[in-house]
């Protein structure tokens, strides 16, 4: 559509009064050149009378019916009386078309658009809701999960063992790779700096308590939040737009008791075992570095690392592996009950789950930091 | 004029000297194994409002997307403007896709975008016209279909009925000449619903648009339809083309009967 001329103006005068006779094709993309020539010529003109003749008006479509009216109100503001002659029944019926009103009326203000303070506030009380929100669906979900504990047969087995699969057994070759080079590469770096002390036998301790103690747990953490929690999110976010969640509640289900339990269950084991596996791989990364790298044996450099790893520090790794199951499959579902709306919402709800997810890993992981170190 | 739909198809028309936009002829659609209809063909007039009805499942808004080119056809022909859009090149298909307007079922509006923005798009990508005059376009076409003054307005602010008229005023966006436009009464009450039949006979008698309506409405065909044409799921084809009007009133198949009459055809269910 461009924006060649594709009509003519033609100016006289008549007994008096002006005729401005139009030809041709009046359209869309014309309309800017329409309304700015036809305005530098009503500027010219003294207040009078004008009389626009259409006889030879070929084509007009709603943008040139709407370039006519403009005339005409701009001849009214400089006291041009204006008259449309030799009309089609065509031109008629498009400008009639057209409400005049609505082109000078003023946007009706939308509930969306707010200012900077506004915004700020109501984005306080959006953290505030969703603070509250999260506290009551961890208290709905502790219930829900006290109940099942005390009534097992309550729980969807079938579910759970669903969800171990998507959770866990899915996850374990993203997981594996991952710890497997970062095991690599923490090796890697800090063999640099051991190897000009000629400590290159701490890189097997050095790797095996920054994996079991925090890299192992977080990166497991980490990894299922972005697979598994946006799931969880998804698939309730859309279950609520379909009214599936509705219907359960409808049908006496507690749709936390029906849907959340199954997959923190679910959670709660598969997250311990792979962070047990990624500290497995992490380890097995760290070797390759040590043995191809470091010119240390496999027996040495597994040495190395059972001297710094007990117990203690695994059971530690796998209570921190559990409270991150919660947390994930927790936000994951509580956003996925939040969903309002459509599929945006549904999309929003997953992005929402993912970030809430490690921000909440993060801060969790800080307080256990705190927590055993004076304990 | 021929009549190859296979289907046994009814047929009432008046001698017409009118020309035809759109030209369907043997189009038959399949998804996979699965033939939803076959050997479809009919013509739609300049400046008539053109209804394509049937029962749920049967195929109508398939034949719609046939028809604006979303979906590829299993064989035959779909001419718009004497183009045939199925062997069409990129370039072709989308001169033709500027001459025509699409209005979906919920308003397929751009969810970010404001409804002013949404108008606008088509005029800012295809146009070369300054942002006065598309402003001013936006606030016209909001105007006629009843929206004057929702500029600011983000579509999840507004109503199933509004979203469906703010898609119709950015399906108008380039005056298009044929606009095609997916179920308008769906979802909507009975009042709504005759406000947008309203405002597609006025669009019509004012520019006189072309108009192809994918609708089950019983209501909103005898207000708004000059022709139609009824699919049918089983026979896969048209079964019936027409005015509604002297079909409801003369019509002998029983399909076409039973749909009008809003009965249970015995054979399908359980028997009125």
């Amino acid at each position: 559509m461009d924006s060649q001329k594709t009509y003519n103006i033609h100016v006289r005068e008549e007994g008096g009064k002006i005729l401005l006779s139009l030809s041709g094709r009046l359209e869309i993309g014309n309309l800017h050149l329409f309304l700015s020539e036809t305005d530098g010529l009503i500027r010219q003109m003294p207040p009078g009378s004008l009389r626009v003749d259409l006889s030879k008006v070929e084509y007009l479509d709603s943008a040139g019916a709407l370039g006519l009216l403009q005339l005409e109100d701009r001849a009214k503001a400089r006291s041009i009386s204006l008259q449309f002659v030799n009309a089609t029944e065509e031109a008629k019926r498009i400008m009639g078309l057209i409400d005049r009103r609505v082109l000078s009326m003023k946007p009706l203000a939308s509930e969306k658009r707010s200012n900077i303070i506004e915004q700020i506030g109501e984005g306080s009380l959006r953290m505030l809701k969703d603070f509250v929100s999260i506290m009551t669906f961890l208290g709905d979900l502790l219930t829900a999960l006290t109940r099942s504990f005390f009534h097992p047969r309550a729980v969807r087995l079938e579910d759970v063992f669903f969800y171990m699969k998507r959770a866990g057994v899915n996850g374990l070759p993203i997981v594996g790779l991952i710890s497997f080079l970062l095991g690599l590469i923490i090796a890697f770096m800090s063999s640099l700096q051991l190897k000009q002390f000629g400590a290159s036998i701490y890189v097997a301790s050095l790797v095996g308590v920054a994996m079991v103690s925090e890299l192992g747990p977080i990166m497991t953490a980490i990894i299922v939040a972005g697979r598994s929690g946006s799931a969880f999110a998804a698939e309730i976010g859309t279950m609520k737009v379909n009214e599936e969640v509705d219907a359960l509640m409808t049908m006496g289900f507690d749709p936390t008791q029906f849907l959340a339990v199954p997959k923190v269950l679910a959670a709660m084991v598969a997250v311990p075992i792979l962070t047990l596996y990624s500290d497995f791989f992490g380890i097995v990364g760290g070797l390759v570095v040590g043995v191809l790298g470091l010119d240390l044996t496999v027996y040495t450099y597994v040495q190395g690392t059972m001297s710094v790893i007990s117990v203690t520090s695994i059971l530690k790794s796998l209570l921190k592996a559990v409270v991150f199951a919660v947390l994930i499959a927790g936000i994951g579902c509580q956003r996925g009950f939040q969903v309002r709306g459509g599929a945006q919402a549904v999309g929003a709800a997953t992005t929402s789950a993912v970030v809430a997810g490690i921000f909440l890993i993060v801060v969790i992981d800080s307080v256990f930091a705190i927590l055993f170190t004076y304990i | 004029m021929p009549r190859p739909n296979g289907a046994g198809g009814e047929l009432h028309m008046e001698k017409s000297n009118r020309k035809p936009i759109i030209v369907v002829e043997n189009l038959t659609a399949r998804f996979g194994d699965h033939t939803i209809f076959q050997g479809v063909s009919f013509e739609v007039y300049e400046g008539e409002i053109f209804v394509i009805l049937g029962g749920s499942g049967c195929g109508k808004s398939t034949l719609m997307k046939h028809m604006i080119g979303l979906y590829e056809t299993a064989s035959g022909k779909v001419m718009i403007h004497g183009v045939d859009i199925t062997r069409a090149d990129e370039k072709q298909l989308k001169k033709i896709r500027l001459d025509v307007g699409v209005a979906f079922q919920s308003g397929g509006l751009f969810g970010s975008m404001t409804l002013a923005e949404n108008v606008a798009l088509p005029l800012q990508e295809y146009t070369d016209l300054s942002p006065e005059s598309i402003d001013l376009i936006v606030k016209m076409k909001l105007g006629m279909v009843n929206l004057a003054g929702y500029e600011n307005h983000l579509p999840e602010e507004l109503s199933g009925g509004m979203k469906k008229r703010a898609g119709l005023a950015r399906a108008m966006a380039l005056d298009p000449t044929v606009l095609f436009f997916d179920e308008p009464s769906a979802g909507l009450d009975p009042i709504t619903s005759a406000e947008l039949d309203s405002l597609i006979k006025s669009i019509r008698a004012g520019i006189g648009t072309t108009m192809v309506i994918v609708t089950h409405e019983l209501q909103s065909i005898f207000s708004i339809a000059d022709r139609i044409i009824m699919l049918d799921k089983a026979a896969k084809g048209i079964i019936a083309e027409g005015d509604p009007r002297w079909l409801k009133d003369h019509s002998t198949d029983p399909r076409v009967k039973a749909f009008f009459n809003r009965k249970v055809m015995e054979q399908e269910g359980r028997g009125t």
